[in-house]
């Protein structure tokens, strides 16, 4: 950790260095908003710059005439004070010039809000669902006779980002290019369409914010906010879960692909295959290849929804994490003792801690598997295999 | 008993009372706080915490009528007694504020977010299939299940017939007192505390009825919620504003108060009328509308 | 020890103070309530100091050296409520109760017994919500705000962190009442409402705005609280609540909130500045007019703090022009103090070094909070690191360096000792540049993408939390060194101070002597149409 830190106090001195000549080593160190990648964000930018401008300049009179006065004004320079304490003229005047540049500001802020309000006419309609801590986006997509051909997937913090960040991992940040604004399964979406995202939440608030598109907004559950944005420059945008939403707020990043349209279908495709929501002969959806249901893969399935879905608090051991409020899946007396019990907190969670309900969240397989993972895994040996038809049957 | 009044404004001395408030604060806080996290003794913390504040205020209010009767307390001091009051009250009106607002935002715009109007269709499509939202409700999901609404005509009426004119009663031993016909004070005040006692009779009754029979509680979605959090507040005040009554007509029993000197009656009258003000806007916005 | 017996008979000539504890534990007195409210206030201040170097200890670097996640949430949240409501407002009390009476020729504060329980309900309000610290699942982790739903999933500390706020609110409320009553009813014959110091006038409206807005918080987390135990659904959906309700109810307090931490520093700069210009304070009505129309405005701005929850375009609209507008009411005050400045004769004492620093300093503050007004703007500063510069230059070159203008202003009358004028230089200095240091950098953090409330950042933001967490150290210790300097006066100082302390000082607390006797204008002072100690 030390040395770490000591790397850390060198690269800082050269990254100051640098920064001062405002080299170009640095292409991701910057002092002010984006300008980002919409043309959005680009009127965002402007009133940035225009307001401040507007500061600077009402800052340089307002603290000259104080400098001034500093200078002038001194007992030394000054013995003798003025015996005036009023003048209504200029007081008018400094009352009524702040209001006049304020309207003049004001006038572009409506109406960049107006265009950003305007959501008629989008290209595509992601739902996007903040969950402590990972996101999921779904795609509502129809084919021509207006069947659902949708498929979604989670997005969380990459595995590398993961480890360094745990409390004294002992690993260097700086090893990992992008370290904690990379996901595994990034958000894709075309150039040049007006895409517009339903936020909404399964837990806590969330927002989900990109800055180079000058979108951010909170993910409330149980409702619905919208919010739109036309991506300009095909590129990859990186943003973060922008509202308190508990312990692992910093570690819920977004990733945006933003790529040209024929790779975005390719890609749509390639996912609706995975997903098996395309169309057969008939027209009905062809279902996935039907898995066989058995302990072996139950297992293997289980562990990859348990990773993905409950390490985050119950820990990849299976040992929870106490302190923070999160029970030992490992020997707990539910994950080894009565299965009815076992499915009800999963599925409908317990009120007012962070175990939300995840019957809304997940496939019966999904949670099907993930029961059967944590009735087996870490030596809870329960030898209990869910099917998936228990989970429907608890819902 | 009465002496001649004091030209100097009055400031009392050392006082143990404000410190056992806080000491019985604290207790209360603690036990409380326990006991609702599931501490199984912490219920006697509790109420030990409740009684040492019940004795600080019996004690402070003692110390505040021996001094008033003493003769202690001039005009002066009568103005911040004044303003004192004035000032809390209108701090009580700001916490119903709260109450009433988060009704009015629930009917204004959550319902009708949630049942898909104007902009926010998505919200119904995705998240409450088929949720029309009428009030009053108990949300999407029916939290505690259906339920059957408060009617406005019936015992609200009568309550709402019980406390205007126990403002009235009140109102007229004010004027008795500020003419110095002592039994037509008593009379009035009696009428007071007895109007506002059946009013806290009558109210509990309409819980109880509506727990059992109408399956309308506090846990019934936004309409339980609101409908428990302002009518039980406003109770609470009522039971405490009889309370009050109640002492001052002990007082005037023992001869307190002359024509020209009768704060505490005063305060009490005016937190009375705000009880009852506080109610018309209950009976309007809560039952009626 | 009030029997009655005592109280009845005690009352025509003064007792000599009790001896001990009791004297501080059963006093009426206003001196010694301010005295008790100032310390508490320091103590206060040290402890949420102290998580604030937590704090940026774990963010001086990226990566997690430290401190788990939740822990650091813990820090972020205890940090700002003991800042806010355990060292800035009652520091503010503490000024009122020392200084209004003497100010208005009040003998005390109107309510003095109930003066002591407001300040007695302090200590045990943060005794409730500083053991949940110790707590097996931790203190509130969900920031100063307490949003739900994430509140909600508080573990034990839940129903102690929601007493606490009641216990403060109480608290509030009954301090602001006592001054209300003290500035209503108990001037000095003469002192017309227009003739009172800056500060009984700011003070006056800041308890107007506490009366107003204490209960509303107190109603939103009872609440809280109701949803949590019992079984309501004000903030959840499926029962047809809202979170957002939450943030609204949470923010008609908040917004007046910061103006309740900011009107008793224009007051106090107020006076600061024009007793060092040697000159009367500018526009004086204006300033009255101008404390107004802030605290007006600043109920029918609260929802600027929400601008990315979803409300509807009008909504937006009519909260960014409001919360514009209160720049000009605020630009009035800044344009009179340099006014007031203007053909002075000016010397810079500690005291003046504070309020000029503060002029400067507070403006950059409402400068970035102009720009947090404009709501497109906002959805990209909203909940990043720009929000915490912008309030911290408020709250600490603003705020906390108003109590320090006051603090060295009046120090030498409540101790009846010149502090040491080095000392308070060097103290001023060190922390005039050391607070730059610490937050303007977060400025440019928070443009460049940073939010707020994290533990661990990307590697991009790593140079200028550096420089952050090294102005905060520099700050915290000086800080240390501000104690010692009020340790040094209070054993002596430079030398005993007189009863007008500054050459240039007016108002009728340097009517009576350096230190101020425990009891003041037992008779009224005399106040003439044309007296230099108060307003004309
Ligand atoms: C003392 C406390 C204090 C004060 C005085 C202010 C003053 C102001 N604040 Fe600040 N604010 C806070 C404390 C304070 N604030 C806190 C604590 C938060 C965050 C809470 C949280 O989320 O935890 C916050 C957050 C906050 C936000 C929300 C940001 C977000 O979360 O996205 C906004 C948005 O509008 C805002 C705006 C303003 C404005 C316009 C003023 C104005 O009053 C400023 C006016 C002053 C000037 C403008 C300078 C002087 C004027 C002139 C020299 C005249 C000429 C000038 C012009 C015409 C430009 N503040
Ligand atoms: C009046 C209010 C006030 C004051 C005075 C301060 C003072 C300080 N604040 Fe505070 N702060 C808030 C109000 C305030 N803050 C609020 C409302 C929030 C938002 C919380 C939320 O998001 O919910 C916040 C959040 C906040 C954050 C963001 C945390 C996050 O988002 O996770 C940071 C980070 O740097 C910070 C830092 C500091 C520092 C370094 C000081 C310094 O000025 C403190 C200096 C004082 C001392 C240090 C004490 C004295 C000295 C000692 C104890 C000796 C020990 C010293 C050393 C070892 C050097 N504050
Ligand atoms: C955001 C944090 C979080 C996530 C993610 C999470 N849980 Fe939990 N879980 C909790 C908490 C907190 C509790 C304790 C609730 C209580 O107080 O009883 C809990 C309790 C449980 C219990 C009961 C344990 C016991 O012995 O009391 C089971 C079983 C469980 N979770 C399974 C899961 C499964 C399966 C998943 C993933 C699909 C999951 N959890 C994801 C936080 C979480
Ligand atoms: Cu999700 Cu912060
Ligand atoms: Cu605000």
């Amino acid at each position: 950790m030390c040395f770490t830190k000591l790397k850390a106090a060198l690269r800082w001195l050269t990254a100051f260095a640098l920064s001062a000549a405002s080299s170009s080593a640095l292409a991701d160190y910057t002092l002010n908003m984006p300008k980002g990648a919409t043309d959005i964000s680009g009127e965002v930018y402007g009133l940035h710059m225009l307001l401040f401008w507007v500061c600077v300049g009402i800052g340089i009179v307002v603290f000259s005439a104080m400098i001034v006065s500093i200078i002038l004004h001194r007992r030394s320079r000054n013995p003798e004070p003025a015996k005036w304490h009023h003048n209504t003229t200029v007081e008018v005047i400094w009352t009524t010039i702040p209001f006049i540049i304020l309207i003049v500001v004001a006038i572009p802020a409506a109406r960049t809000l107006i265009k950003m309000e305007d959501f008629r006419q989008s290209d595509i309609s992601i739902k996007v669902t903040g969950i402590q801590w990972k996101w999921k986006y779904d795609y509502l997509l129809h084919d021509e006779n207006g069947q659902e051909r949708g498929f979604g997937f989670y997005s969380t913090l990459d595995a590398e980002s993961n480890r360094i960040r745990q409390t004294r991992s002992g690993l260097d940040p700086w090893s990992k290019e992008n370290y904690l604004l990379e996901v595994d399964n990034p958000l894709v979406v075309p150039v040049g369409k007006k895409v517009r995202l339903l936020l909404t939440a399964a837990d806590v608030i969330h927002a989900w914010w990109v800055p180079e598109f000058a979108v951010k907004k909170d993910a409330i559950p149980g409702y619905i906010n919208e919010i739109w944005f036309r991506v300009t420059k095909p590129g990859i945008y990186r943003g973060q879960c922008a509202e308190l939403c508990g312990r692992d707020h910093a570690f819920m990043p977004i990733v945006v692909h933003a790529v040209p349209e024929e790779e975005y279908e390719a890609w749509v495709r390639e996912q609706q295959e995975k997903a098996g929501v395309l169309a057969s002969a008939d027209g009905e959806a062809a279902a996935a290849e039907p898995q066989e249901w058995n302990m072996e893969y139950a297992m293997r399935q289980g562990e990859k929804v348990y990773t993905q879905m409950c390490a985050s608090c119950h820990m990849a051991t299976g040992e929870g994490l106490a302190a923070a409020g999160y029970p030992a899946l490992k020997g707990s007396a539910i994950a080894t003792g009565d299965l009815a019990a076992h499915l009800d907190i999963v599925l409908h969670g317990k009120p007012n801690t962070a175990m939300m309900a995840f019957g809304g969240l997940m496939s019966d397989e999904d949670i099907a598997a993930v029961v059967t993972y944590e009735r087996n895994a870490w030596g809870n040996d329960t030898g209990d295999l869910v099917e998936p038809s228990d989970i429907a049957a608890a819902r | 008993m009465a002496h001649a009044q004091h030209d100097k404004y009055y400031v009392p001395h050392d006082s143990h009372w404000p410190i056992v408030g806080s000491v019985g604060l604290l207790v209360t806080a603690l036990g409380v706080s326990n006991w609702l996290n599931g501490g199984s003794i912490s219920k006697f913390v509790f109420f030990a915490g409740l009684a040492i504040m019940a004795y600080m205020i019996i004690g402070w209010f003692r110390n505040v009528i021996q001094e008033s009767e003493a003769g202690y307390y001039n005009e002066k001091v009568g103005g911040s007694f004044r303003w004192g009051m004035i000032w809390f009250i209108f701090s009580e009106v700001m916490f119903f504020g709260a109450f009433f607002g988060a009704l009015f935002y629930a009917r204004q715009y959550s319902i009708p977010w949630l049942s898909g109007e104007g902009n926010n269709f998505f919200t119904n499509i995705l998240l409450w299939t088929g949720f029309e939202g009428s009030w009053p409700t108990a949300g999407p999901a029916e939290i505690g299940g259906e339920f059957e609404p408060m009617e406005a005509l019936g015992l609200p009426m009568w309550n709402t017939l019980i406390l205007l004119t126990s403002g009235m009663t009140l109102t007229v031993a004010h004027h008795a007192l500020l003419e110095g016909r002592r039994t037509m004070v008593n009379l009035g005040l009696a009428a007071t505390v007895a109007l506002g006692f059946l009013f806290v009779c009558l109210q509990a009754y309409e819980y109880v009825h509506a727990y059992t029979e109408m399956n309308l509680t506090m846990g019934s979605g936004i309409y339980g919620s609101t409908f428990y959090m302002l009518t039980g507040f406003h109770g609470v005040h009522v039971t405490v504003g009889a309370i009050m009554l109640t002492v001052i007509l002990g007082r005037t029993l023992s001869g307190h108060f002359t024509t020209d000197n009768h704060f505490g009656f005063e305060a009490v009258a005016w937190y009375w009328h705000f009880v009852d003000v506080v109610w018309l806007g209950l009976y309007l916005f809560v039952y009626w509308l | 020890m009030s029997t009655t017996a005592e109280a009845i008979h005690g009352h025509d000539h003064h007792h000599a103070p009790l001896t001990g504890w009791r004297r501080w534990v059963f006093t009426t007195n206003h001196k010694d309530i301010g005295t008790m409210y100032l310390l508490f206030s320091l103590t206060m201040f040290i402890i949420g100091g102290a998580f604030a170097m937590i704090i940026r200890l774990e963010l001086f670097q990226p990566g997690m050296q430290f401190v788990q996640p939740d822990f650091f949430n813990q820090m972020t949240t205890m940090h700002a409520l003991l800042m806010v409501f355990g060292a800035v407002m009652p520091a503010w009390v503490g000024f009122a109760n020392w200084m209004i009476p003497l100010q208005i020729g009040a003998p005390d504060m109107a309510l003095p017994r109930m003066n002591n329980w407001s300040f007695w309900i302090l200590p045990a309000a943060f005794t409730v919500l500083l053991s949940t610290l110790f707590f097996d699942s931790g203190a509130p982790a969900s920031g100063w705000t307490m949003y739900p739903p994430l509140m909600l999933q508080t573990g034990d500390a839940f129903p102690f962190a929601i007493f606490a706020v009641h216990m403060m609110g109480i608290s509030s409320i009954m301090g602001a009442i006592n001054v209300i009553a003290t500035v209503l009813n108990m001037r000095a014959p003469g002192m017309s409402l227009l003739k009172m110091p800056m500060f009984a006038w700011t003070w006056l409206i800041t308890a107007y705005l506490l009366i107003a807005v204490m209960p509303v918080l107190a109603g939103a987390v009872t609440m809280l609280l109701t949803d949590r135990f019992f079984g309501t659904t004000f903030f959840t959906a499926a029962g047809g609540g809202d979170p957002v309700l939450y943030q609204h109810v949470f923010w008609f307090f908040g917004h007046p909130e910061v103006y309740i931490m900011i009107l008793p520093a224009f007051g106090i700069v107020s006076e600061v500045i024009p007793t060092f210009a040697r000159k009367k304070l500018f526009g004086y009505h204006a300033m009255v007019y101008a404390t107004a129309a802030i605290a007006f405005l600043s109920f029918i701005v609260w929802a600027h703090h929400m601008f990315t929850v979803g409300m509807p375009f009008s909504g937006e609209v009519f909260f960014m022009f409001t919360t514009m507008l209160i720049s000009v009411p605020t630009g009035v005050k800044v344009f009179n103090w340099i006014a007031t400045m203007w053909k002075g004769s000016m010397t810079f004492e500690t005291p003046m070094l504070f309020a000029l620093a503060f002029v400067f300093l507070f403006t950059i503050g409402g400068f970035s909070g102009l720009m947090l007004a404009i709501a497109p703007a906002d959805f990209q500063y909203h909940d990043t690191y720009f929000v915490v510069a912008h309030f911290h230059y408020v709250l600490v070159p603003g705020a906390v360096f108003a109590l320090m203008a006051a603090t060295y202003y009046w120090l030498p009358k409540w101790t009846g000792n010149m502090y040491s004028e080095k000392l308070g230089r060097i103290h001023f200095w060190w922390s005039a540049i050391s607070v730059n240091l610490l937050f303007f950098p977060q400025h440019f953090l928070g443009l460049a993408g940073m939010p707020r409330r994290i533990p661990d950042y990307s590697t991009q933001f790593a140079d200028f939390n550096m420089w952050s967490s090294i102005g905060g150290f520099a700050f915290g210790l000086a800080q240390l060194f501000f104690i010692y300097v009020i340790w040094h006066t209070y054993r002596g100082g430079v030398g005993k101070a007189t009863a007008q302390v500054w050459e240039g000082a007016h108002g009728l607390e340097f009517r009576v002597p350096s230190p101020a006797p425990h009891h003041t204008w037992d008779e009224p002072p005399v106040i003439r149409e044309d007296d230099q100690d108060v307003h004309s």
